[in-house]
C-alpha cells in the first residue's frame, strides 16, 4: 500500500489518475494541473473532484443565481446573505432569524428513511453553525403518483425517517407540503427546512483566522458514510485491503445531533469559538477548504487524528466521508480546555485536528506525509462556472396554446355536477388531508408552536415575555412552473408570502429550493434561466431578498424531468403572536368576504388535473402589488382584530379554502355566488393574490373603510353557519360528508 | 415560599424546557437537574421529562435508568416524594421498576402526534388532586413506542387498587392494554403519564391548558404539607 | 415443524447508532472491555413443510427483498436443528 504524497505526486507527473470516474472533465483536471503546477494526489483530486460538483460549486446554476445579488432588494433586515451556511435576518428586539430550505432528494429515493432524515440532519446543522438554536422544521416533499406501488415504498420511509429524526432532536414539525404527481416518479423531493434564532451578537461564521488556532472536530467519529464515489479511487491507488465495498447511504444518528446541539449552544454562550462550519457534503473537504478559503491565514491538518469508526480509511476518504453529526470549530489555543470540557459534559467526542497557518494554503499530512498543498480558495470558492446552453423548448407554444377553455375541458353545468367536481376535488391525494403524514411529527415540543399544518403557515414565538415570533411558508407547484417557469417561480412566492401574512405576519425574506432536471439539456436550462429570473424580479418587487437556498439539478429519469419545481420559503415576523390569525371558521355568525379578484384562470389548476387529468394554457397572472396590497390588508386586519380568520386561496381555489376553514373550525357556511360569476370559475378558479376571511359583524365597517381607502377589492360572500357548506342556488353539502371525503384518503392509499 | 420541583435533563431529553415552564406557570419554581448530578438541591418534587433520553436506544428509559441522578431518585421516591415520568419519564420509571409493567412500540408502529381526551381515574395521587374523579381533559400525546403493557394480574391489581390514573377515551391513540393512559405506585407519589400535561399550559400553543392541573395539585400538596 | 433463523445486522461500515449508545453505557454499569456493541434483529420462521434448498432459496429471497434492507444491512439464514 503505497501513499500519494505531494512529493510522490511531483515525482511522477504521468501517473494516470481517475479523474473521469471521479465526474471530473478533462479541461477541469487541466486546471487543477495547472493551478498545482503538478498532478494533483489522490487527495487532492478527490478534494477537488468533490468540491467541483454540481452539487458543491453550483457551477452550472451560478450564473443564473447572481440576480439574487444584483436585483436584491434593499432590506434593513438582513444582517448576513447568501454565501454563508444560511441567512441572517434581523426580526427586532435584537433578536436575529435564520432559515434555510435545502434538498435531499436522490439519497432519499435510494434509502427513504436513512436519506430523509440525514436531510433534517443536515439542514439543522446548517442552522447551528450560524450560531442559532434551531426551533422548528418543515418540510416540502413530492411524490410520484399516489397510486404507484413506489409511492408505498418511498413515501411511508420518508415519512418516518423525517418523524424519527426530527421528533428525536425535540424540533416541532410546522408545515411543509405533500404533493403528488407521476412526473417525480423517480425522483421524489425531499426538501428540508430549518428555522433557528439568536441574539444579534451571537451570529457566527465559517471562517479560520489568527496563525496558531486551533482546529477542532468534534461530533461523531468518522465512518465509510457516503464515500461510495471515492472508492474508485482508493482502488486506484491502493491494494483493496478495506472493506469491499464503501456505502453511498449514510445513516443518521438524532441522538448525537441533539447533544452536538446542546453542546454547540453552550460553547457559543461561553463565547470560545471564532469560526464554525457543519460538515455536510464533502465532509472534511468542504469544512477545511471553506474556512481556511473564508478566512485570513492558511490551515494545516493532521489527517490521522480524526477519531475513526473504521480504521481502514485511506485518507482520501477520511477527507470524503460525509459521516453525519459532526463540526469543525476554530479555537483560540487558550479556549480549547474549556471546549474539550464542555464536549465531554455532553459526552460528545472532540479532537484537535490542526491549526490555522499564517501561509496561504491548506496543507494536510497522514502521518507526518503530505498529501495535500493547495491555495484552499481554489477548491472552495474558485470551482469552474459554465455558461450552459439554453432554449425555449419547442414544445412550450403548443403546451401554452392548450388552454382548459370551456370548449376544450367539459366544465359542471350545475349544482349537481359543482358537487361531484368539488367532493372529487377535495379527496383527491393532493387536495385531501395530510394529517396521516403530519400526526407522524411532533409539532408541539418547545412549547412555542403557535400555527403549524395545516395552517397557511407555521408560527413560532421566540420570546415568551413579549410574545415576539416569526412564521415561515413554503410553496412550489411544479405544474404552474412548466406552463411558465417565469410566473411558476413568481407564483411560488406570491403564495408563500400570501400564507405568511394570511397568518397575520410580515414577510421579510426568503430561502429557495430549485429543484430541476439535468442542466445539459438546453429545455431544462431555460426552465432554470427563467424560473431565477421571474423569482429574482418578484423578490425585488416585494422586497423580500433571497437569503439562501440550495439547488437541486439531475432530477430526471432518462431524458424525462421532473416539472421544474422551485420551491420558496417565506419569513415573517410578527410583534406578538396572540394576534395571529388561523383559518378555522370558529365563529358562527360571523361574515365571510373574499379578497381580490377572481378570473377564468384554471390553467395547471388542480381542477384540471382531478378532472381531466389535463396540464395545459398558462398558469394565474401574477400581479406583484395587488399581492402586497392584499399582505398589507391581511397583516393590519390581524393586528387590529378585524378578522378572526383568513385562509389564502390557491390550488383547487375558492371551493378547497371553503373546505378546509369549514371543517377545521368544525363550521359550515353559506355562500353566494355573486351576480354574474359563472359558478364555476368562482369556486375552482386558481387566480392569485386572494384570500378568505371571517370577520364578526361589529368589524365589518371598519373592515370595508380600510380596504376601500387602500382600493382592495373585496366581496361579501356569505356567512359563517350550521354544518352545511350551502352554495346557494347550487348545491349543499354536509360537513360529515366533507370530512369523510377529505380524511382517511393518504392511508388508504399507503395502507 | 414556594415548592422547588425539579426537571431531570438525560441526554435526549426534549420536553425539559417545557416542563420546566410548567411548574412556572403553575406557581412553583423550576429546577434544572443534571443527570450526572446525585444531588437533587433541595428539591420538593420531581418531573422526568418526554424526549428520547439516549435516542430510545435499547429500550426507552433503560440507559437513563442507570444514570446517577435516578439513584438518588429511587431512594426518594420510596421516601414519598412526589415523582411525575411523562412519555419517556414514564418509560424511565418503568425501567426503574417504580412502576410496573412496560411501555412498547405503539400497534400502529407510527409515531403519532394529537390532541388525546383522557378521563383521570384517581384524583387522589400527589400529581392529579386538582381533578376530580371521572374528568375529561384533553391534552397533547405523542409517541412512538406509548403502549402500556403488562401481565394481566398485574393489570387487574393496577385496577383493584385503583392505581390506574388515566385512561384513553374516544380513541386508544397506541394499543395500551385497558386503554392505559397512566398509573400511580401504591402510595400514590410516582404517576407515570403517557400524554403531556406540560403542553396543555398555555391556551396560545397547547390546545388548551387542562394539564395544568398535574402541576399545581403538587404544588398544593408541598405546599400544605 | 421446522425453523429456520434469519439474522440481520447492519454492515459492518454503516453507523450502528444503538449499538453504540449501549457500548458507551456498558462501563458505566461496570460492564468493562467491551470493545465494540453492534445491535441487530432475529426472525425465527417456521415452517409448515420440510427445509429444503427450495424453501431455504424462498426465504434467502423473503430475506433479500423484505426482511432486511440490503441498501444498509446484511443477513444469513440458517436452520436450526431439531431439539434445540
Amino acid at each position: 500500500m503505497s501513499l500519494d504524497t505531494v512529493k510522490n505526486a511531483e515525482q511522477t507527473p504521468d501517473s494516470v489518475q481517475p479523474w473521469a470516474e471521479l465526474g471530473l472533465k478533462e479541461d477541469e483536471y487541466a486546471r487543477i494541473r495547472e493551478i498545482l503546477g503538478r498532478r494533483p494526489t489522490g487527495a487532492e483530486l478527490a478534494m477537488y473532484s468533490v468540491m467541483w460538483s454540481e452539487h458543491c460549486s453550483y457551477k452550472s446554476s451560478k450564473v443564473h443565481l447572481k440576480q439574487f445579488g444584483e436585483k436584491a432588494p434593499q432590506s434593513d433586515a438582513m444582517l448576513v446573505g447568501i454565501g454563508e451556511n444560511a441567512g441572517v435576518v434581523d426580526v427586532g428586539q435584537g433578536y436575529a432569524v435564520t432559515f434555510k430550505v435545502e434538498s435531499h432528494n436522490h439519497p432519499s429515493y435510494i434509502e427513504p428513511y436513512q436519506g430523509a432524515a440525514t436531510g433534517i440532519g443536515g439542514i439543522v446543522r446548517d442552522i447551528l453553525a450560524m450560531g442559532a438554536r434551531p426551533v422548528a422544521v418543515m418540510d416540502p416533499l413530492r411524490f410520484g403518483a399516489a397510486d404507484h406501488p413506489d409511492t408505498r415504498r418511498v413515501l411511508p420511509g420518508i415519512v418516518a425517517g423525517i418523524g424519527g429524526y426530527g421528533n428525536c432532536l425535540g424540533l416541532p414539525n410546522i408545515g411543509g407540503e405533500v404533493v403528488f404527481d407521476s412526473c417525480y416518479q423517480g425522483n421524489p423531493l425531499v426538501n428540508a427546512l430549518c428555522v433557528g434564532v439568536m441574539k444579534h451578537e451571537d451570529i457566527h461564521l465559517a471562517q479560520a483566522s489568527g496563525a496558531g488556532n486551533k482546529v477542532i472536530l468534534y461530533g461523531a467519529r468518522t465512518g465509510g458514510d457516503g464515500i461510495g464515489g471515492v472508492s474508485v479511487l482508493a482502488s486506484e491507488t491502493f491494494d483493496a485491503t478495506g472493506p469491499a465495498k464503501r456505502p453511498a447511504v449514510q445513516v443518521g444518528d438524532p441522538f448525537q445531533e441533539k447533544l452536538l446541539i446542546e453542546c454547540t449552544l453552550e460553547i457559543f454562550a461561553e463565547k470560545l469559538v471564532l469560526g464554525i462550519q457543519d460538515l455536510g457534503g464533502a465532509g472534511l473537504s468542504c469544512a477545511t477548504s471553506e474556512l481556511a478559503s473564508a478566512g485570513s491565514g492558511g490551515m494545516r491538518v493532521e489527517l490521522d487524528t480524526v477519531p475513526l469508526r473504521d480504521s481502514s480509511l485511506s485518507p482520501e476518504e477520511i477527507l470524503m466521508s460525509e459521516s453525519q453529526e459532526r463540526m469543525c470549530a476554530i479555537v483560540e489555543p487558550g479556549k480549547v480546555d474549556r471546549f474539550l470540557e464542555i464536549c465531554e459534559k455532553w459526552d460528545v467526542i472532540a479532537t484537535v485536528i490542526g491549526e490555522v497557518t499564517d501561509g496561504d494554503r491548506l496543507e494536510i499530512f497522514w502521518h507526518g506525509e503530505q498529501v495535500v498543498d493547495v491555495p484552499p480558495r481554489t477548491v472552495a470558492h474558485d470551482g469552474p462556472v459554465y455558461n450552459r446552453p439554453f432554449a425555449r423548448p419547442a414544445w412550450q407554444d403548443a403546451l401554452q396554446a392548450d388552454a382548459p377553455t370551456a370548449e376544450r375541458l367539459a366544465r359542471p353545468g350545475c349544482g349537481a355536477e359543482l358537487k361531484e367536481a368539488l367532493l372529487k376535488l377535495v379527496s383527491s391525494p393532493n387536495q385531501a388531508s395530510k394529517a396521516w403524514i403530519t400526526s407522524q411529527y411532533d409539532r408541539y415540543v418547545l412549547g412555542n408552536t403557535v400555527l403549524s399544518y395545516p395552517e397557511d403557515s407555521g408560527m413560532i414565538r421566540i420570546d415568551d415575555e413579549t410574545n415576539l415570533g416569526v412564521s415561515v411558508a413554503t410553496d412550489g407547484n411544479g405544474r404552474y412552473a412548466k406552463l411558465d417557469p417565469y410566473t411558476g417561480a413568481q407564483l411560488a412566492l406570491a403564495e408563500a408570502y400570501r400564507n405568511v401574512a394570511a397568518g397575520g405576519a410580515r414577510p421579510l425574506a426568503i430561502s429557495d429550493c430549485l429543484n430541476f432536471g439535468s442542466p445539459e439539456d438546453p429545455d431544462v436550462m431555460w426552465q432554470f434561466a427563467e424560473a431565477t429570473r421571474g423569482l429574482a424580479d418578484a423578490c425585488l418587487a416585494l422586497g423580500t431578498p433571497v437569503t439562501g437556498g440550495n439547488v437541486s439539478l439531475y432530477n430526471q429519469t432518462g431524458e424525462v424531468a421532473i416539472h421544474p419545481t422551485p420551491v420558496v420559503a417565506v419569513l415573517g415576523v410578527i410583534d406578538d403572536v396572540t394576534r395571529r390569525t388561523p383559518m378555522a371558521f370558529a365563529e358562527e355568525g360571523q361574515l365571510l368576504y373574499l379578497l381580490g379578484d377572481t378570473a377564468d384562470e384554471l390553467g395547471g389548476s388542480a381542477w384540471s388535473q382531478v378532472a381531466h387529468d389535463h396540464l395545459g394554457g398558462m398558469p394565474p397572472k401574477v400581479d406583484l402589488d395587488r399581492e402586497k396590497l392584499l399582505g398589507e390588508i391581511l397583516i393590519a386586519a390581524s393586528r387590529d382584530g378585524m378578522i378572526d380568520a383568513a385562509h389564502d386561496l390557491s390550488d383547487g381555489g375558492l371551493a378547497q379554502a371553503l373546505v378546509e376553514s369549514c371543517l377545521k373550525g368544525g363550521n359550515g357556511a353559506r355562500i353566494v355566488v355573486p351576480e354574474g360569476m359563472d359558478p364555476f370559475v368562482y369556486l375552482f378558479s386558481e387566480s392569485a393574490g386572494r384570500a378568505v376571511v371571517a370577520i364578526p359583524r361589529s368589524e365589518e365597517l371598519r373592515f370595508n373603510d380600510m380596504c376601500g381607502a387602500r382600493g382592495l377589492p373585496v366581496t361579501r360572500i356569505g356567512v359563517v353557519d350550521g354544518d352545511v357548506l350551502d352554495v346557494q342556488g347550487q348545491f349543499s353539502v354536509s360537513l360529515a360528508e366533507l370530512t369523510e371525503a377529505h380524511t382517511g384518503v393518504i392511508e388508504a392509499l399507503l395502507a | 415560599m414556594t415548592a422547588r420541583v425539579g426537571v431531570v435533563t438525560f441526554p435526549g431529553s426534549l420536553d425539559d424546557q417545557d416542563a420546566r415552564r410548567a411548574v412556572r406557570l403553575a406557581g412553583a419554581e423550576p429546577v434544572a437537574l443534571w443527570h450526572r448530578d446525585k444531588d437533587l438541591h433541595q428539591v420538593d418534587a420531581v418531573v422526568l421529562p418526554g424526549g428520547f433520553s439516549y435516542g430510545d436506544y435499547l429500550r426507552c428509559g433503560a440507559i437513563s435508568r442507570f444514570s446517577p441522578v435516578m439513584d438518588t431518585i429511587i431512594e426518594q421516591a420510596k421516601l414519598g416524594m412526589p415523582v411525575l415520568g411523562i412519555c419517556n419519564g414514564f418509560q424511565v420509571l418503568c425501567e426503574s421498576h417504580l412502576l410496573p409493567g412496560a411501555l412498547t412500540r405503539n400497534d400502529s408502529l407510527h409515531f403519532i402526534c394529537r390532541d388525546q381526551k383522557l378521563r383521570i381515574e384517581n384524583a387522589g395521587t400527589a400529581w392529579t388532586t386538582d381533578y376530580s374523579a371521572g374528568q375529561e381533559i384533553v391534552v397533547p400525546l405523542k409517541n412512538g413506542e406509548g403502549r402500556f403493557v403488562a401481565d394481566e394480574h398485574v393489570l387487574d391489581e393496577l385496577e383493584a387498587e385503583g392505581r390506574i390514573v388515566a385512561r384513553y377515551l374516544d380513541v386508544n391513540p397506541n394499543g395500551s392494554y385497558r386503554d392505559i393512559a397512566g398509573i400511580t405506585n401504591a402510595a400514590g407519589n410516582v404517576v407515570g403519564l403517557m400524554p403531556h400535561p406540560e403542553h396543555a399550559v398555555e391556551s396560545l400553543t397547547g390546545p388548551n391548558t387542562e394539564g395544568l392541573g398535574f402541576f399545581t395539585s403538587v404544588l398544593k400538596q408541598l405546599v400544605n404539607a | 415443524m421446522a425453523r429456520v433463523v434469519v439474522d440481520v445486522m447492519l454492515k459492518p461500515e454503516i453507523l450502528d447508532p444503538q449499538g453504540q449508545a449501549v457500548q458507551r453505557a456498558l462501563p458505566r454499569l461496570g460492564f468493562t472491555g467491551v470493545a465494540d456493541v453492534r445491535q441487530g434483529k432475529r426472525f425465527e420462521l417456521e415452517l409448515e413443510g420440510p427445509v429444503d434448498d427450495a424453501a431455504l432459496a424462498r426465504i434467502r429471497e423473503a430475506a433479500e427483498t423484505f426482511l432486511a434492507n440490503t441498501v444498509i444491512e446484511d443477513f444469513t439464514v440458517r436452520v436450526e436443528e431439531e431439539g434445540k
